[in-house]
C-alpha cells in the first residue's frame, strides 16, 4: 500500500467527514434520549420506593456492563462497515470457557485471563482479515465464526462448569470500588467508553471510520488504509469480547459453554439505539453509553413494576423499530407537504390497514379460550 | 428548521406516550396471580427495618421464580404455590426470565431483590453462576431457598429436592428393565442439555445403576442430548433407532426429550419394539401412555413442589426455622418435613418418591 | 438500502454478474461433490446412515428448513435478511394450533391457508416498516424478532399445545403418504419448483434480480424497487406461515420456544448453498443443496460418533469455508477476464 502524505488525505477526508463540534455533534438524537431517561427516571420513581436506591441501582448496573464493553467496538464496526460483527457474544463465551478450561487444568488465573485475551483477540483479527482482506460481508462472516466460536467453546467445556476462581479475581465482576457503591466494572466500563470516545471523535482514526462509512472508495483513493482499519476495528472488537467474558465469568464465578448466548443482539440493539446508523458514516459513543443507560434503567424499571421478560422484550423490540421508524416517517411527512391525496395509495393503506385490524382482531377472537380457560 | 423540531418533538412524545402505556397495560396483566401490585405494597421505610426482627411476621410479597416462563411444569408448580399462599394468606408472584437463560435470570432477580421480598424460591438455570446473587439476596436479609434445579449450597439456604438423585435415577433403571423384558437388551439415555446439573446427575445415578447385577441384561448404548429442544430431541431419538437397530427402551430424563422420543417411536412405527420411558408430564405423555409407545414414565409432582418450596420460604421468613440440620416444619396438606443435610447437596428437604404413571392412573391427573 | 460494497472496480454490473452465475454454477457442482465426498465417508464409518429409511428421515427433517431457505434466498437476493422468521412460525404455530385445537370441526386443510395468512400479515408489517419506514431489514426484522416471540408468549400465555390436543387429521397433514412420500416432502419439492419458475421465468422473479444486484441501475430501468422490496418480506411471510404449519404438524405441538434460534439455520442454508448476501445472486437448486447439505451434516454426526459437542463448530466452519470458497473463484474469474 503507498503511502500519500497525512496532509493530502487529511484533507480529502474533511469532504467525507466534516470535523464537527462535539456539542454539534451532540444534537438531536442525543437529547432525545437525554429526555427518554428523565421520563423513564422520573416514571419509575412514581412507580416504585425501590427504584432510586442506590444500592439496588449499584447492583443492578453490573447486570449490563458486559452488553457495554461489546458494545464500544460495535459502535465503531457499524459507522466504518454499515453492518455488524455478529459473533461478539460467541467470542465471548470462547473466551470465557477457554480461561475456564485453562484454570481447570491448573494453570494460573490469571494467566488463564491473559490467554483468553489473547484468543479473543486473535479471533477478532481472524474476522477482520475475512472482512477486509477477503472482502467478504461482514454479516456472513461473523455468521459463520458465530456457530465456530460458540462451538469451539462446547468443544472445551462440554458438559462441565469451570468454577472456584479465587477472589481475587471474581472481583472484576462482583467487587466495587473499595469505598464507594460503584462496582469494579462499571468503572472499567466508563474508562474504556471515554477512551473510546476520544478515539472516535479526537482522532485521525476517528475520522478515518467516518469516513469509511461514508464512502469507502473515495477514502481509499485518498490513501487511507482501510483494509488495515477495518482489520484494527474487528480486533479490538475481539478483545473486547474475550474482557466482557472475563468480566462475565468473574461476575458469575463460573464459566459454562453457553456463557453469554444471545448477548449479540442486545449489543446491537443498543449501539443502533444510541443513535449509530445502520447505513454507516454516523454515530457517537456519547450517544451510545446514553441508550446503555437508557435500556438499563427501563429493563431494571419494568423489572421493578414485575413486567414480564417476553413483555419487556416487545417493548425494547419496538423502541428498536421505533427509533429509526419515527424520525424517518417524521422526514417523510415533512417533505411531503402540499403533495396531493393519490386515492389509489390511500386506498392502498386503507386495505393494509384493515389486513392488520383483521389480523388482531382474530388474534384477540382466537385466544379467547386461553383466557377463559386460564 | 422550525418545522423540523416541531416533528421531532412529537416524535419523542409518541414514542414516550407508547411507552409508557405499554408498561402500564403490561404491567396491569403481568402479576396473573396476584391482585396487589408489588411495587405499592412494601413501603420504602420498611426496606432497612426489615433487617432484623426475624420473629414477626414479614409483610410483603414471596417470589416464585421458574427457569424460565412459558413452560407448563413451572405453570404447575405455580399453581400449587398459588395453593399454599392462600392456605398461608400471603401472595406469592410468579415471576421469571423470557429464555432459560442464567444471565437473564440474575438481572431479573436483581430486580426483585430490590423490591425486598419476604422470600425467594428459585428455580436455578446454571448452579453455579446464581451464587454471587443468591448471596447478595442472603446479604439483603431475604431468605432465598431453591427448587427443581438447585443453586449451589453457598448461594442459598435450604434445596427443596423434588425426589432423591438415587431415587430417580434407580426408577428409570427400573422402568426402562420392566419394559425391555426378561431377556433385557440395549437402552439409551435422550437427555436435555449438557450443561444440566440435575440432568447429569441422574444419568450418573444410572450407570451406577446399572452396575447391579439384577439390570446386567441392559446394555447403555449411548447418551445423546436433545438440548431441552423439541426438534432436536426428535432428531436424535431419530438417529438413535437408525444407529442401534435392536434398541429396546429410551430413556428421557426430560419433559421435552421423552415426549419428542415417545413421537419419533410412534412417527417410525416402532411401537412394541422401541419403548420410551423417563420423566413426563401426564398432559404431554397421556396419548404414548395409550399408544404404547411410553407405557409407563415417573415424575413428583410439581405442583406439591411449589407447595412445599411456599410452605418452605415462608417457614424461614417468620424464623420457625433457620435453615440448619434437623428442623423440622409443617408444611399444610403434605404433612412435616425435615431439614437434612447432604454432602453434595447441602441443606436440603426431601419432597417424597417420585410417582410412577402408566395406562391405569394417568387419566386421574390433568396437568 | 444498505449501502453494500460497490461493485469490484473495473467490472460493469453486467460482467459482474456473469461471473457471479458462472461461480454459482460451479458452487452447485462443489457442493455436489462434497456432499457425496460426505456421504461415502459416513457410510464407510456407519453403514446404517445409507438407507433408504435415514434418507426419508433427513428429506422429512429438512422439508421445514428448505421451504423458510428458499424465502430467505429471495431476501438476502435483495440485498436484505428476514431474522423474523423464527418468531413468525412459533407464533403462526401457536394461533394455528389453538384455532385447530378449539375448533376440530374446522376441515383440517383450512389450517394451511390459515397458516399463510397469518404469515403474510406479518410479513407485510416486516416489508411495511422496511420499505415505506426505510428501516434497515437487519435492524427492522431484528425488532419483529423479539415483538413476534413476545406476542406468542402474550397470545398462550404460557401455555402450550400438546400431541393429544391435536386432532390425527392435523397431524398427518404434514407426515401422511398418500403419495408415496411424506405430504411435507412433497409440499417443500413443489415450493421449490413454484419458486424455481418464479424467480427464472416470470418478471417480477427477474426483477428480485434486478433489485438485489444494482437497485440504482433497477430503478432507472422502471423497476419499482420499494414494491419488489415488500414482495419478498411478504413471500417470506408467506412460505415461513405454510412452514409454521407444517412445524405444528409435524412435531404434533405448539410451544413459546417452537423455533427458537432457527433463523440462523435458514440464513446457513442459504449462503452455503451460494446466495451472496451482496445481492444478485442465488439459485433454487443451490438453496436445496445447501439445506441437505445441514441436514447430512446434522444426521450423520451421531451416526459416526462424533461428540454433539462439535456439531456447531462444524456448522460454522462449514460456512466459512462456503464463503471463503466463493470469494476465492470471484477473484480468479476476475483476474483471467482481465
Amino acid at each position: 500500500m503507498t503511502q500519500t502524505p497525512e496532509t493530502q488525505s487529511a484533507s480529502l477526508i474533511k469532504e467525507f467527514a466534516p470535523r464537527r463540534s462535539f456539542l454539534a455533534d451532540f444534537q438531536r438524537w442525543e437529547w432525545l434520549l437525554v429526555l427518554l431517561i428523565v421520563v423513564v427516571i422520573v416514571a419509575n420513581t412514581r412507580l416504585s420506593p425501590h427504584f432510586l436506591d442506590a444500592r439496588n441501582i449499584s447492583r443492578t448496573s453490573s447486570d449490563f456492563m458486559e452488553l457495554g464493553l461489546m458494545m464500544l467496538p460495535m459502535a465503531f464496526i457499524i459507522i466504518t462497515t454499515a453492518s455488524v460483527d455478529l459473533s461478539v457474544a460467541s467470542n465471548l463465551g470462547m473466551c470465557a470457557s477457554f480461561m475456564g478450561w485453562l484454570f481447570m487444568h491448573g494453570v494460573n488465573i490469571w494467566v488463564a485471563a491473559l490467554a483468553a485475551l489473547a484468543l479473543g483477540t486473535l479471533a477478532g483479527f481472524l474476522n477482520g482479515n475475512l472482512v477486509a482482506r477477503l472482502k467478504l460481508s461482514p454479516l456472513v462472516v461473523t455468521l459463520g465464526t458465530y456457530a465456530f466460536y460458540r462451538g469451539v467453546a462446547y468443544v472445551l467445556l462440554g458438559d462441565q462448569a469451570a468454577r472456584g476462581y479465587p477472589k481475587a479475581f471474581t472481583y472484576i465482576g462482583q467487587g466495587r470500588i473499595p469505598g464507594t457503591l460503584i462496582p469494579f466494572s462499571v468503572a472499567l466500563f466508563v474508562v474504556l467508553a471515554i477512551i473510546f470516545g476520544l478515539i472516535l471523535h479526537r482522532t485521525i482514526f476517528g475520522r478515518y471510520t467516518f469516513s469509511i462509512g461514508n464512502n469507502e472508495n473515495a477514502t481509499l483513493y485518498s490513501g487511507v488504509p482501510v483494509a488495515r482499519v477495518k482489520i484494527i476495528l474487528f480486533t479490538v472488537s475481539g478483545f473486547m469480547a474475550a474482557l466482557a467474558g472475563l468480566v462475565l465469568a468473574a461476575r458469575f464465578g463460573s464459566t459454562r459453554p453457553d456463557i453469554g448466548t444471545g448477548l449479540e443482539l442486545a449489543v446491537i440493539t443498543a449501539a443502533v439505539l444510541g443513535g449509530v446508523d445502520i447505513n454507516g458514516g454516523r454515530g457517537t459513543i456519547v450517544g451510545t453509553v446514553l441508550s446503555l443507560l437508557l435500556i438499563g434503567l427501563m429493563r431494571f424499571g419494568m423489572g421493578l413494576l414485575n413486567i414480564q421478560g417476553q413483555v419487556q422484550g416487545i417493548v425494547i423490540g419496538l423502541l428498536l423499530i421505533l427509533s429509526i421508524l419515527l424520525p424517518n416517517i417524521a422526514q417523510q411527512i415533512s417533505s411531503a407537504r402540499g403533495v396531493r391525496i393519490n386515492w389509489r395509495s390511500a386506498l392502498i393503506s386503507l386495505g393494509i390497514l384493515a389486513v392488520f385490524v383483521l389480523f388482531f382482531l382474530f388474534f384477540f377472537w382466537s385466544r379467547a379460550p386461553v383466557i377463559a380457560g386460564g | 428548521m422550525k418545522h423540523r423540531s416541531l416533528l421531532l418533538a412529537l416524535t419523542t412524545l409518541l414514542l414516550v406516550g407508547l411507552l409508557v402505556s405499554a408498561c402500564g397495560s403490561a404491567a396491569t396483566k403481568a402479576p396473573a396471580a396476584t391482585e396487589a401490585p408489588a411495587a405499592t405494597e412494601a413501603p420504602a421505610t420498611e426496606a432497612p427495618a426489615a433487617t432484623e426482627a426475624p420473629a414477626t411476621a414479614c409483610e410483603g410479597d414471596y417470589v416464585l421464580v421458574p427457569k424460565n416462563l412459558g413452560n407448563p411444569y413451572f405453570d404447575t408448580a405455580n399453581n400449587g404455590a398459588q395453593e399454599a399462599a392462600k392456605e398461608l394468606g400471603i401472595t406469592v408472584l410468579y415471576q421469571g426470565s423470557a429464555t432459560a437463560d442464567a444471565t437473564e435470570q440474575i438481572t431479573l432477580l436483581n430486580s426483585l431483590i430490590a423490591q425486598q421480598p419476604c422470600g425467594l424460591a428459585i428455580s436455578a438455570n446454571d448452579a453455579d453462576a446464581l451464587v454471587p446473587t443468591g448471596q447478595a439476596a442472603m446479604d439483603a436479609n431475604i431468605p432465598v431457598v431453591t427448587w427443581d434445579s438447585a443453586i449451589a449450597p453457598d448461594g442459598r439456604t435450604i434445596h427443596i429436592n423434588q425426589a432423591i438423585l438415587h431415587d430417580i435415577g434407580a426408577i428409570q433403571i427400573q422402568m426402562a428393565s420392566e419394559l425391555a423384558g426378561p431377556d433385557g437388551g440395549q437402552i439409551a439415555i435422550l437427555s436435555a442439555t449438557s450443561t444440566a446439573p440435575n440432568q447429569n446427575a441422574w444419568i450418573e445415578v444410572m450407570k451406577e445403576e446399572l452396575e447391579k447385577p439384577e439390570y446386567a441384561n441392559l446394555e447403555l448404548v449411548e447418551v445423546v442430548y436433545g438440548d431441552d429442544d423439541d426438534t432436536k430431541s426428535y432428531n436424535e431419538a431419530q438417529a438413535l433407532f437408525t444407529k442401534y437397530p435392536d434398541l429396546k427402551v429410551i430413556i428421557a430424563p426430560t419433559t421435552v426429550g421423552i415426549a419428542a422420543s415417545a413421537r419419533a417411536v410412534t412417527d417410525a412405527e416402532l411401537i412394541g419394539k422401541v419403548f420410551v420411558t423417563g420423566l413426563g408430564t401426564p398432559n404431554q405423555m397421556r396419548e404414548y401412555v395409550k399408544n404404547g409407545a411410553a407405557p409407563q414414565f415417573a415424575l413428583w409432582n410439581p405442583s406439591d413442589l411449589g407447595y412445599l418450596a411456599v410452605y418452605a420460604m415462608h417457614a424461614l421468613a417468620n424464623g420457625e426455622i433457620t435453615a440448619e440440620a434437623g428442623q423440622t416444619f409443617e408444611a399444610g396438606k403434605l404433612g412435616e418435613y425435615t431439614i437434612e443435610d447432604d454432602p453434595d447437596l447441602g441443606l436440603n428437604v426431601l419432597l417424597g418418591l417420585p410417582f410412577v404413571y402408566n395406562a391405569e392412573n394417568i387419566d386421574d391427573f390433568n396437568w | 438500502m444498505t449501502a453494500q460494497n460497490p461493485p469490484a472496480l473495473g467490472t460493469s454490473p453486467a460482467t459482474r454478474r456473469n461471473l457471479l452465475w458462472t461461480l454459482v454454477r460451479f458452487r452447485e457442482a462443489g457442493i455436489s461433490v462434497f456432499i457425496l465426498i460426505l456421504v461415502v465417508a459416513i457410510t464407510l464409518r456407519s453403514p446404517s446412515f445409507l438407507t433408504v429409511d435415514n434418507f426419508e428421515d433427513i428429506l422429512l427433517n429438512i422439508s421445514i428448513l428448505t421451504i423458510v431457505a428458499l424465502a430467505q434466498a429471495m431476501v438476502i437476493i435483495t440485498r436484505g435478511i428476514d431474522l423474523s422468521v423464527s418468531s413468525m412460525i412459533g407464533l403462526v404455530a401457536m394461533m394455528v394450533a389453538f384455532v385447530v385445537k378449539e375448533h376440530p370441526e374446522m376441515p383440517v386443510l383450512f389450517a394451511v391457508p390459515l397458516g399463510m395468512a397469518l404469515g403474510a400479515v406479518l410479513g407485510t408489517f416486516n416489508g411495511l416498516i422496511i420499505t415505506f419506514g426505510k428501516v434497515p431489514p437487519i435492524i427492522a426484522t431484528l425488532g419483529t424478532l423479539s415483538i413476534y416471540r413476545g406476542l406468542v408468549f402474550f397470545y398462550s400465555q404460557g401455555t402450550w399445545i400438546n400431541s393429544f390436543e391435536l386432532p390425527r387429521s392435523f397431524k398427518l397433514l404434514s407426515k401422511g403418504t398418500p403419495l408415496g412420500l411424506p405430504n411435507m416432502v412433497i409440499i417443500a419439492i413443489v415450493v421449490a419448483v413454484v419458486v424455481y419458475y418464479f424467480l427464472n421465468y416470470t418478471r417480477t422473479g427477474r426483477d428480485i434480480f434486478a433489485v438485489g444486484s444494482n437497485p440504482d441501475a433497477a430503478q432507472f430501468a422502471g423497476i419499482r424497487k420499494q414494491r419488489i422490496t415488500f414482495l419478498v418480506y411478504l413471500i417470506s411471510g408467506l412460505l415461513t406461515g405454510l412452514a409454521a404449519v407444517l412445524w405444528a404438524s409435524r412435531f404434533e405441538s405448539a410451544q413459546t420456544n417452537t423455533g427458537l434460534g432457527f433463523e440462523l439455520q435458514t440464513v446457513a442454508a442459504a449462503v452455503i448453498g451460494g446466495v451472496s448476501t451482496s445481492g444478485g445472486a442465488g439459485t433454487v437448486p443451490g438453496v436445496l443443496l445447501g439445506a441437505l447439505l445441514l441436514g447430512i451434516i446434522q444426521n450423520a454426526l451421531p451416526l459416526v460418533h462424533i461428540s454433539p459437542f462439535w456439531q456447531l463448530a462444524i456448522q460454522g466452519v462449514l460456512i466459512l469455508v462456503a464463503v471463503v470458497t466463493d470469494n476465492l473463484i470471484v477473484r480468479r474469474a476476475q483476474r483471467t477476464r482481465k
